[in-house]
């Protein structure tokens, strides 16, 4: 095979022992690498009901069939994967940056870390070796401080490093895996999966070459993508970046503040994309062989903050800025570095002290609870103190670090009200009470409360369909997009260069095809996007979900957004959202309560899980 | 042609250079038919995030790699400024790497001998490549030629802008 390496790698932490197995050529056309191979390896790895944070959740680290070419943006994205200790269903966190070339170069498509060492560990695998190295005097230190002290440690500054900090070792629900510094595999809290396993961080340094079936015509097809990369598909993301989205959600009434009390924020011009811009962005640099740069590198100049530097991208902008009422860029760069020193994800991070200053908006949380910070909206410097305390897992951020899900129960007092998760995964920046399609593409969403596994606002905010009522038959279209972000994160290729395939599936699959020699059509790439859907939606079956648990936030259900905008009054009803499920499930051949058939089943050559839907069809 | 405009060497500007390593790739490519940056001429050094620079050979004038070769496998091309390699004659032993100051000179990994950036004849892939533009095929002569009217432009700014 090109393109994979065909390899994947078993370390078992508990026993010391490593071992290779093949990855097949039919498991690579079926499932293509990234979260696909992931969650397959997932389901056969795994018994049900296992809790995420035992020894028996398996790590799984995956890279893509381009990971290590000069494909831009696919060269360099990898995937985790385990079971959510969020949602106690499938998690997936991808990140971008050098990692997965390297680990490609080591040899290996994947990944699986099993068990738990007895003592801190991290992990070096250097080409073919693979060593067990003792992390003891790396506890306790950030990602950024492991990455510098395992280079210099093992004498090789081009090694590359991912590494949970402080919040992944105390098991917060919300920490993420850090590689390159400033890239987090953010969601789902799969740094706590791999704190559970008394694994600190992962060390990769590889020599081989990566070779495509057919080089020549490989290069002229990289050309024309480098070409359309210059052109209008990139262009936010070259330019303003992300944080582009703050004017616009806020013109649209989209801008989730205040922990979804507000759809429009008063200070969103001092925590726009163009403010960040002009007074902070120091640098743009790129990952490994992008030719689309984006990583806006923004560092705080004067106050409290100065000289505080953090890459910052829209979903944290607006978590720890509009979502808590906050408008100075300053903290908010001061919260993403802590974010990133401590090892959380940034969106879960702002969404939890968001809903911590509902609480205490609404004296459910009180002065007594908080050590004493004042926790009303857009109080900047507080929210910094409260990512520090959820960081260490200090006061009221032990049972924050909890995730808002289980924070909310263990508080009380009617506090469920105030935590905008959906299947226990914090909610991101589109206020979706007026955003109809992408409403569903969230409550269907395999991992939880997510922007990213469907895209379906684009729809929304492009004026494509009306997003204030949804229609029968509309759930075609959230398929659709589902299913080549499916593909998208299992090729890895960055979802920031989905503008360049101007051809979508067809030029997908011509690409596919360059690098791996398996010939595939479009029409097969995506019913190999369907195929994972289904999947992710099989295992989190397995794991006892049904038809509730395609939800909607409380807030999102309840409260009309009363800001005086043009979404002024939406929000969706049961009924609504009830509507827009019967809909989905059966554009997607499953039955009223959301489970695949066994002719989907068999359509889509997943016969041998057909255990997991008897009884229940 | 003067001697000064034929020594063209490939020149990064840090302030383009976003590190993305497409250089790399592409210099593995075209001379070894290989994705592998550790088979590039050309190789990427990026410090704390935010500064990003590629690094290759910078054709020094007398230069102290060739000196440095006891085997004198090493030598330079009196017309384009060049490091030739001798394959045979090199046994990989390193000294030229020490006395490079640019890290611009490399062990091979596989033939054990060292390699250095030839600039494909004169018609360097990488800055052909370079998304961002930030790689020049530039004599030493026209970079200073650069820097001096960019940095007279600075000092009549207000005054072109009339």
């Amino acid at each position: 095979m090109f393109g994979y390496a065909g390899r994947i790698l078993r370390v078992n932490l508990s026993t010391g022992k490593t071992a290779i197995e093949p990855l097949k050529e039919e498991m690579a056309k079926k499932y293509i690498g990234g979260i696909g191979l992931g969650i397959r390896l997932l389901i056969d790895n795994t018994k049900p009901g296992i809790d995420p944070l035992s020894p028996e959740n398996p790590l799984i680290l995956t890279t893509g069939p381009f990971s290590g070419t000069v494909a831009p943006t696919g060269g360099n994205g990898h995937a985790f994967v385990a079971k959510s200790p969020l949602t106690n269903g499938a998690a997936e966190a991808k990140s971008h940056g050098f990692f997965a070339a390297e680990l490609k170069r080591a040899g290996y498509d994947a990944v699986i870390f099993e068990g738990k060492a007895e003592k801190p560990v991290y992990v070096w695998i250097d080409d073919d070796s693979v060593q067990l190295m003792d992390a003891k005097h790396l506890m306790g230190k950030s990602p950024q401080e492991v990455e510098d002290i395992i280079r210099e440690e093992l004498g090789d500054y081009y090694i590359r490093v991912a590494s949970i900090g402080l919040a992944g070792e105390k098991l917060s629900r919300i920490a993420c895996i850090i590689n390159d510094k400033t890239r987090a595999a953010g969601r789902c809290g799969l740094g706590a999966v791999m704190g559970s396993k008394n694994l600190k961080a992962i060390a990769v340094r590889g020599t081989k070459n990566v070779d495509v079936a057919k080089p020549e015509e490989f290069l002229e097809f990289v050309r024309v993508l480098h070409e359309r990369m210059k052109g209008p598909a990139t262009v936010k993301y070259r330019t303003l970046g992300t944080p582009q989205n703050v004017l616009v959600h806020n013109s649209l009434g989209a801008l989730p503040t205040r922990n979804f009390t507000n759809a429009v924020f008063e200070g969103a011009e001092k925590v726009s994309g163009e403010y960040l811009n002009e007074r902070f962005v120091e640098k743009i640099v790129a990952c490994s062989s992008c030719a689309m740069r984006c990583e806006h590198i923004a560092v705080v100049p004067e106050g409290p903050y100065k000289e505080v530097m953090a890459r910052v991208e829209y979903e944290p902008l607006w978590a720890l800025g509009p979502h808590c009422g906050v408008d100075r860029m300053d903290a908010i760069i001061k919260a993403i570095h802590l974010c990133n020193y401590y090892g959380i994800d940034a969106i879960s991070a702002g969404n939890i002290v968001g809903f911590a200053m509902d609480c205490y908006e609404h004296g459910i949380l009180t002065k007594d609870d908080t050590g004493g910070l004042d926790l009303k909206f857009g109080n900047a410097d507080e929210m910094v103190k409260l990512i520090e305390m959820m960081g260490r897992r200090e006061g009221l951020g032990d049972i924050l670090a909890e995730g808002v899900k289980r924070a909310a129960e263990i508080i009380g007092k009617g506090a469920e009200k105030y935590a905008n998760h959906i299947k226990g995964l914090e909610m991101t920046g589109y206020d979706i009470r007026g955003l109809k399609t992408a409403a569903l593409g969230y409550a269907v969403s395999f991992r939880g409360a997510d922007h990213n596994r469907h895209g379906a606002y684009a729809l929304d905010i492009s004026g494509k369909t009306n997003r204030f009522k949804f229609e029968k038959g509309r759930s075609k279209l959230v398929i659709d997009i589902e299913d080549l972000y499916t593909i998208i994160d299992s090729l890895i290729v960055c979802k920031f260069s989905r503008g360049v395939y101007y051809k979508g599936f067809d030029d997908l699959a011509r690409y596919y095809t360059l690098v791996t020699g398996i010939d595939v059509t479009a029409e097969e790439l995506r019913k190999a996007g369907e195929r994972i859907s289904n999947l992710a939606r099989l295992y989190n079956i397995r794991e006892g979900f049904t038809r509730k648990d395609d939800h909607l936030p409380i807030k999102v259900m309840t409260t009309p957004i009363p800001d005086e905008t043009v979404a002024k009054g939406q929000y969706i009803t049961q009924e609504e959202l009830d509507f827009m499920l019967d809909d989905y499930y059966e554009h997607r051949g499953w039955t009223r309560e959301g489970v695949p058939t066994l002719e989907k089943i068999k359509e889509l050559g997943l016969e041998d899980l057909a255990y997991v839907v008897e009884g229940k069809i | 042609m003067s001697h000064i405009h034929a020594r063209k060497f490939v020149s990064d500007d840090p302030d383009k250079c976003v590190g993305c390593g497409v250089c790399e790739y592409i210099c593995s490519f075209e001379k070894e038919k290989a994705f592998n940056p550790l088979k590039s001429r050309i190789r990427v050094v990026r410090l704390g995030t935010t500064i990003n620079m590629a690094v290759t050979c910078r054709l020094c004038e007398d230069a102290p790699c060739v000196a440095a070769c006891p085997r004198d496998a090493l030598r330079q091309s009196e017309e384009t400024g060049v490091i030739i390699v001798d394959e045979d004659k090199c046994n990989g032993c390193g000294w030229c790497i020490e006395a490079c100051d640019y890290g611009a000179i490399m062990l091979h990994p596989d033939k054990k001998v060292v390699f250095i950036c030839d600039t494909c004849d004169g018609n360097p892939k990488c800055v052909e490549w370079c998304p961002e533009e930030a790689l020049s095929f530039i004599t030493k002569d026209v970079l200073a030629q650069k820097s001096r009217i960019s940095a007279v432009k600075k000092l009549f700014y207000e005054a072109l802008k009339t």
